[in-house]
């Protein structure tokens, strides 16, 4: 067996293959097919809100809807996701011929569809799926659950079992594998904000993971965690949920702010601006992101100086924030700019994301949250930054390496077309939501006030468009794979920078089996 | 596959390090994060947690220029079928002062039952200064099928009891805990 054996044939190469890209696209098909069936059950419930009234499915079939369509959209699509992008890029962008611990990242992979389809099976047991929300607060998700909650449960566990491997694989990979040459402030920015996402993983998922290890022992063991009968308290559940969710947040959008600072210098045919700053408010915003839970919480009863301390401090993320939106702007700023699908979506992440920003700036004022707590303001908030932030800046991941990966190029008017039919039908879906969220419409609830018909009907209109944009993503994407237009440069893009764009194109099977040289110089990726 | 791997000592060197990590976090939530809220609920008194156990009394001068409302709630939780209710449901009394109340129970079911009292103070900034010499909420109330009890209540509010709270509403939920005693495992 020589160096450069390609992959094996047949389905054992999927099932026992070692090899970082491999394990990469099976991460990212995955995902893509978990953003599909979240997005589904997004379609049931924008169509029982079409109308006020109760119209298509039951209350209780519909807080399955929305529970699972959280879940799976956040553990399922868009976590699996950056760690298939993680597995993709990093070895390639930091020189190293695969990640750190190849066999242990084939695990990590495949633990997750065994996991989610447990998960998945719960819609078809008695009681139901997890009715809970996505954020299962107890005694919902204790007392009051249908039997599947154990499924639920274990899920939890594979899922955070899976996460907390990756992450480890990651930050072993970065910490020992760079080519020589490659010091940290060389790394590209996708690797500095990948490398602090797994240390927020390996924090917080066990956290998760005791949390929901409590909630098994309160259902099944008889101990009262979070059950004020029994000396315990339904609050605390909402602590430690929160210490894991806060930190959680910027788990999803870190890798995202990575992928636009590798995508907008690429065509604005600048470096990016401020490299360091970057780096340093990338790690200001992890650090801040564990001190700031309880501002999901304002409405439980807190002493008002806990309410100033979460309040400020959640206010103080947005100066490290601040920084990088500035830090992308001024890339931009007298670049040679051209507007390719991932740029598109890239300055669609730029305008939305801030947006989101802004409106959760607005929900960190402890005395107005009270107004907002739990309605569709908040929705419409955590959509601009999941949705027009995370998705939008994974989408332009794919359309940015695709043709490196296959060698092949997308169709880019179907590209732009898909940049412009989401970036209109996720305003028209979420905008009005910021409305009947401030006139008080409570999420989670299958029926309305008659005032919010309007809104409501336009929102459905928009997700369906919205959804139906994806269709067409799919279709671009396996249209390139099988037929699209081939292309041999190693630097697919004329602005692209790294090490990922000195390899042939399409991508061999192993890469830099021998270091690369790191000529580059800081600051110019 | 020689030289596709350097030397893979030091990464797996790294990942041992971070297997550490995330057990010592998972230990953390447990460990860690659920006795240091219930110690900081009840030292400061948040989240309206009156203390567990029967406070000492030490003799000090009665207030009798001041003298606040204190309001009792009686809640039976989601399918307690016990009759629950205060004897009175407001009282006024001077801070330092002791005082005594009861609360009815009653156990119209057939069946023998096990119920505790769980205590929450409004607001939540007066748990603190609410003393309770005696209560029924430090013990499980047994009641036989059909029985019923009269429960007693002694409290002191504390002088210390800032000046702009004038009213405290002590509000009892009670809980039904035959099932778990039956499971032969002791709650917290």
């Amino acid at each position: 067996m020589g160096d450069h054996h390609g992959p094996a044939t047949g389905v054992t190469r999927w099932l026992f293959t070692t090899n970082h890209k491999d394990i990469g696209t099976m991460y990212l098909w995955f995902s893509f097919a978990m953003f599909l069936l979240g997005g589904f059950f997004a379609m049931v419930i924008r169509a029982e809100l079409f109308q006020p009234g109760m119209q298509l499915v039951e209350p209780a079939f519909f807080n399955q809807m929305t529970t699972l369509h959280g879940l799976i959209m956040v553990f399922g699509a868009i976590m699996p996701s950056f760690v298939g992008l993680a597995n993709w890029l990093i070895p390639m962008m930091i020189g190293a011929p695969d990640m750190a611990l190849p066999r242990m990242n084939n695990w990590s992979f495949w633990i997750l569809p065994p996991a989610f389809l447990m998960l998945a099976s719960t819609l078809f047991m008695e009681g139901g799926a997890p009715a809970f929300g996505w954020t299962f607060y107890a005694p919902l998700s204790t007392t009051y659950a249908a039997p599947s909650v154990t499924f639920f449960i274990f899920a939890i566990h594979i899922l955070g079992v899976s996460s907390i491997m990756g992450s480890i694989n990651i930050i072993a990979t970065v910490m020992n594998m760079r080519a020589p040459g490659m010091t940290y402030m060389k790394m590209p920015l996708f690797v500095w904000t990948w490398l602090i996402t797994a240390f927020l993983l390996v924090a917080v998922m066990p956290v998760l993971a005791g949390a929901v290890t409590m909630m098994l022992m309160d259902v099944h063991f008889g101990t009262s965690f979070f059950s004020a009968a029994g000396g315990g308290d339904p609050v605390l559940f909402q602590h430690i949920f929160w210490f894991f969710g806060h930190p959680e947040v910027y788990i999803i959008i870190l890798p995202a702010f990575g992928v636009v600072s590798q995508i907008i210098p690429a065509f604005s045919r600048k470096p990016l601006f401020g490299y360091a700053s970057m780096v340093y408010a990338t790690a200001s915003i992890a650090f801040l992101s564990f001190i700031v839970w309880a501002h999901h919480m304002y409405t439980v009863g807190m002493p008002v100086a806990g309410e100033l301390f979460f309040m400020y401090a959640t206010m103080l993320i947005a100066v490290p924030t601040g920084v990088k939106v500035f830090n992308w702007i001024t890339t931009m700023w007298r670049g040679a700019l051209s507007f390719e699908t991932p740029m598109l979506f890239c300055i669609g992440f730029l305008v939305l994301f801030t947006l989101g920003g802004f409106t959760g700036l607005m929900l960190s004022i402890a005395p107005a949250d009270f107004q907002y707590h739990d309605t569709y303001f908040v929705v419409a908030h955590f959509h601009y930054v999941m949705v027009a932030g995370a998705v939008f800046s994974m989408t332009a991941a794919v359309y940015f390496w695709l043709p490196k990966w296959c060698g092949r190029m997308y169709n880019e008017s179907m590209g732009k077309a898909h940049f412009w039919i989401s970036f209109i039908g996720f305003n028209i879906t979420f905008f009005p939501q910021h409305f009947v969220g401030l006139a008080g419409m409570p999420r989670r609830i299958p029926d309305y006030a008659l005032q919010f018909a309007d809104f409501n009907m336009m929102s459905s209109i928009g997700a369906f468009i919205y959804g139906a944009s994806q269709l067409l993503f799919l279709y671009n994407v396996i249209a390139t794979i099988v037929a699209g237009k081939r292309v041999s440069d190693e630097k697919v893009w004329d602005g692209a920078e790294g090490l990922e764009w000195t390899v042939a194109t399409p991508a061999p099977y192993h890469t830099f089996e021998e270091p690369p040289l790191v000529p580059k110089p800081a600051g110019t990726i | 596959m020689t030289n596709l791997r350097l030397n893979r000592a030091p990464a797996v060197d790294t990942a041992l390090k971070l297997v550490l990590v995330a057990v010592a976090m998972f230990a953390f939530v447990f460990v860690v994060m659920v006795p240091l809220y219930n110690v900081l609920c009840d030292v400061l008194g948040i989240n309206g947690k009156t203390a567990g156990q029967a406070y000492k009394a030490v003799p000090v001068a009665v207030d009798e220029s001041r003298e606040v409302t204190v309001q009792f709630v009686a809640i039976k939780n989601d399918g307690m079928p016990w009759e629950f209710s205060p004897g009175v449901r407001t009282v006024r009394v001077h801070p330092g002062a002791s005082n005594g109340v009861v609360f009815h129970a009653q156990n119209p079911t057939d069946s023998d039952m096990v119920a505790q009292a769980i205590p929450s103070i409004s607001p939540n900034r007066a748990a603190a200064y609410f003393h309770k010499t005696e209560c029924f909420c430090f013990d499980q109330q047994p009641l036989a099928s059909r029985a019923d009890a009269e429960m007693a209540l002694q409290f002191i509010v504390d002088q210390g009891l800032p000046q702009d709270i004038h009213t405290i509403t002590l509000s009892y939920t009670l809980f039904d805990v035959t099932s778990k005693l039956s499971e032969g495992l002791a709650t917290r």
